[in-house]
């Protein structure tokens, strides 16, 4: 079996979310250096505040300002802080009752060591310096010996220039690695070679091979070179131009089958006139030094394939 | 067709799982999961074309790969087109959706399969993703951090302690060495912590797997499998999403859909738990009343302590124990699997095999 292949592979993207009424004065309070928390049907208050009761799913928008004090209320120290964690020195996550609040908060804290945290720490908000009106506008809590600052008070919740909306990006590291059947057709394509698997049970032949046959739901496991001509079962004119590609509009984008597949691949057809392309034209693959698929199908100059060799590969 | 509403008579009649290992590097996910559909195929002499319903759990951030399960779908054999359907769930919410489609009377045969690949990302940091993305997901508080914060809220509450988790670790993986499939079979010590207080030993392996089941109603079940596992009754319970709002040393979600499941009705002789932490263990039992003098033998697999190929670990849970039925080691079983963070969410089901 050749080498199983691996690459690095990188999952990132800016996720853009707009706030309910509830989750914008909190964000917005946040840029302010004002906490805010809302009541439920039964006069408890949660902060973070959400749109709609716990209990009773009824919308609630009764708001509340409450301290930048509260009590920790269970914790976990966390040796080894993980890319995007608040803090990048060892630290504690908690969960922390703020002072007038009924519910806990998830954030970090700045300790020098497990042994300065227990359960009923005292504890305060370290505001991050540049705020934007998002949960990381606090940096993190730090221990604190003060006083409770007593019960939740009424707030509008209304600021001038509330955020309506976060961006929050995500990212999430892979190594990829595309399996047996995936890894040989990579393989051969770096030798200018097109493979695909024949299914045991109704002798089809797949390329790219996936490993299964999925009409059949079992293990294609004899592996068939195919091509390298084709026929061009079917076809469409590109006329919009690709960011990041530097191909001319109009060109010719086909499935073609590759001679000896039962299943049509895709591929730009080069070499003629984009209004010449036709059903039916046989191509061939051209490949450019170092390139790791065929950068395009020209004509081969053959008459063209009749309809009925093809029409099942549509 | 049978007539909706009768809940007596589905069953789980055939179930197999992989081998499950830290990485599979030379398998897709389709190639991962192809034997194990074989398997509970010859087992029932069932081919595609004969299943009702087939209906799968699994989760594209895990491997990173968009619409891997459809991909996965190729290994079923799903063409002509067969009726189907996708949960981004655990597998065991698919076999609950697969078992109402059963009830409906619409089809009396369904392949349910799950699958999950963690070894090409980094699942503490995957999981995150789930989280509320306003005001937790920003801080990406890792699974084990999440589970480590409810390990000390038990510690406080004086439900347990390092030592009493360390048991559950032990007992867990000793038993998971007469379970083939397992990843982490035997004990080992406790390691040091990850995210204190649970330590590596508290956490369950890392690794790919997957699983499938069939359900069969009445006495197409009676003729697939001798000792069919009868679905007795099957419930999912939800919590609030926000950690704060919760008691964390409970659950009150897994109380509630064993109620409605009937476990509490008579007592079962086996309950696979799916508790990834050996602190929820602790949780779960409380929420079932499965005290620690109790006779019942709580996850004689392993449990997800041993092996924890996520989105298929609580399906496993559910064939495990349909498994000792089949096998006549077990009278009346109960099956849980829970989804998000610190058994957010709670499915039970009981499962019988008929009097002998």
């Amino acid at each position: 079996m050749p080498e199983v292949l691996k690459a690095p592979l990188v999952v990132e993207f800016p996720f853009t979310r707009s706030l309910g009424p509830v989750q914008s004065a909190f964000l917005t309070g946040l840029r302010e250096r004002t906490l805010l928390g809302v009541k439920t049907t039964d006069g408890r208050v949660l902060v973070p505040p959400v749109e709609y009761d716990p209990v009773t799913a009824d919308e609630i928008r009764d708001l509340v300002e409450v301290g930048a004090t509260g009590t920790v209320t269970t914790w976990a120290w966390n040796p080894e802080p993980r890319r995007g964690q608040p803090l990048a020195t060892p630290f504690a996550w908690v969960l922390v009752r703020l002072d007038g609040a009924d519910t806990a908060l998830l954030h970090a804290l700045d300790a020098p060591s497990p042994d300065a945290v227990r359960t009923g720490l005292r504890v305060r908000v370290r505001w991050a310096p540049e705020r934007t009106g998002a949960i990381t506008d606090i940096a993190c809590f730090e221990p604190y010996e003060g006083p409770d600052s007593g019960e939740a008070r009424d707030h509008s919740g209304d600021f001038a220039n509330a955020v309506t909306g976060i961006i929050a990006p995500a990212r999430l590291d892979y190594t990829y690695s595309p399996g047996r059947a995936q890894s040989a057709y990579l393989h051969a394509l770096s030798e200018n070679k097109t493979i695909g698997e024949r299914c045991p049970s109704c002798r089809k032949v797949y390329v790219p091979p996936r490993g299964a046959c999925p009409t059949c739901g079992v293990a294609t496991d004899e592996r068939v070179e195919v091509g390298p001509r084709g026929t061009v079962t079917t076809y469409c004119v590109v006329n919009i131009k690709a960011k990041n590609l530097d191909i001319e509009v109009p060109y010719v984008y086909a499935h073609i089958a590759l001679d000896g597949a039962d299943l049509a691949l895709h591929g730009r057809i080069g070499g003629i006139p984009y209004d010449q392309v036709r059903m039916g034209l046989r191509v061939e693959p051209v490949w450019t030094e170092g390139g790791r698929y065929p950068d395009h199908y020209r004509p081969t100059g053959e008459p063209d394939a009749d309809y009925d060799v093809y029409k099942e590969l549509l | 067709m049978r007539s909706p509403g009768d809940f007596t008579d589905v069953a789980v009649v055939a179930f197999a799982q992989s081998d499950h290992q830290r990485t599979t590097d030379e398998l897709s996910e389709v190639e991962m999961l192809m034997p194990v559909l074989h398997d509970v195929q010859r087992q029932t002499g069932l081919k595609a074309g004969d299943i009702g319903f087939t209906c799968s759990g699994s989760s594209d951030y895990l491997a990173g790969r968009a619409f891997s399960f459809t991909m996965a779908l190729d290994g079923v054999g799903a063409w002509p087109p067969i009726s189907e359907s996708h949960v981004e769930m655990d597998g065991a919410w698919a076999l609950y959706e697969a078992w109402v489609k059963i009830l409906t009377g619409e089809v009396d045969t369904a392949l349910v399969y799950a699958y999950g690949k963690s070894s090409p990302g980094s699942v503490r940091d995957v999981l995150t993703r789930q989280l509320d993305p306003y005001y937790v997901a920003p801080l990406w508080p890792d699974a084990v951090a999440l589970a480590a914060l409810q390990a000390q809220a038990l510690i406080d509450a004086g439900d347990t302690d390092e030592r009493a988790l360390a048991r559950v670790a032990t007992r867990s993986r000793t038993a998971a060495e007469s379970n083939p499939h397992a990843q982490l079979p035997g004990a080992r010590p406790q390691g040091d912590y990850l995210v204190r207080p649970l330590r590596k030993g508290d956490c369950p392996p890392v690794g790919d797997g997957a699983a499938a089941v069939i359900l069969a109603a009445g006495d197409r079940a009676r003729e697939l499998r001798e000792r069919p596992a009868w679905i007795r009754g099957m419930d999912h319970r939800i919590e609030a999403h926000s950690l704060g709002v919760r008691d964390l040393t409970d659950s009150p979600s897994t109380r509630l859909a064993a109620e409605r499941a009937g476990a509490f009705e008579r007592p079962v002789d086996t309950a696979e738990l799916h508790a990834p932490f050996t602190s929820q263990e602790v949780v779960l039992r409380k929420a079932l009343r499965l005290d620690s003098d109790s006779t019942v033998d709580v996850n004689p697999s392993g449990g997800a302590l041993a092996a924890n190929p996520v989105m298929a670990t609580g399906l496993i849970r559910i064939g495990e124990a349909a498994a000792r039925i089949h096998r006549g080691t077990s009278e009346r079983a109960l099956a849980h699997a829970t989804s998000g963070p610190c058994l957010q969410q709670n499915l039970v089901a009981v499962l019988e095999g008929d009097q002998r």
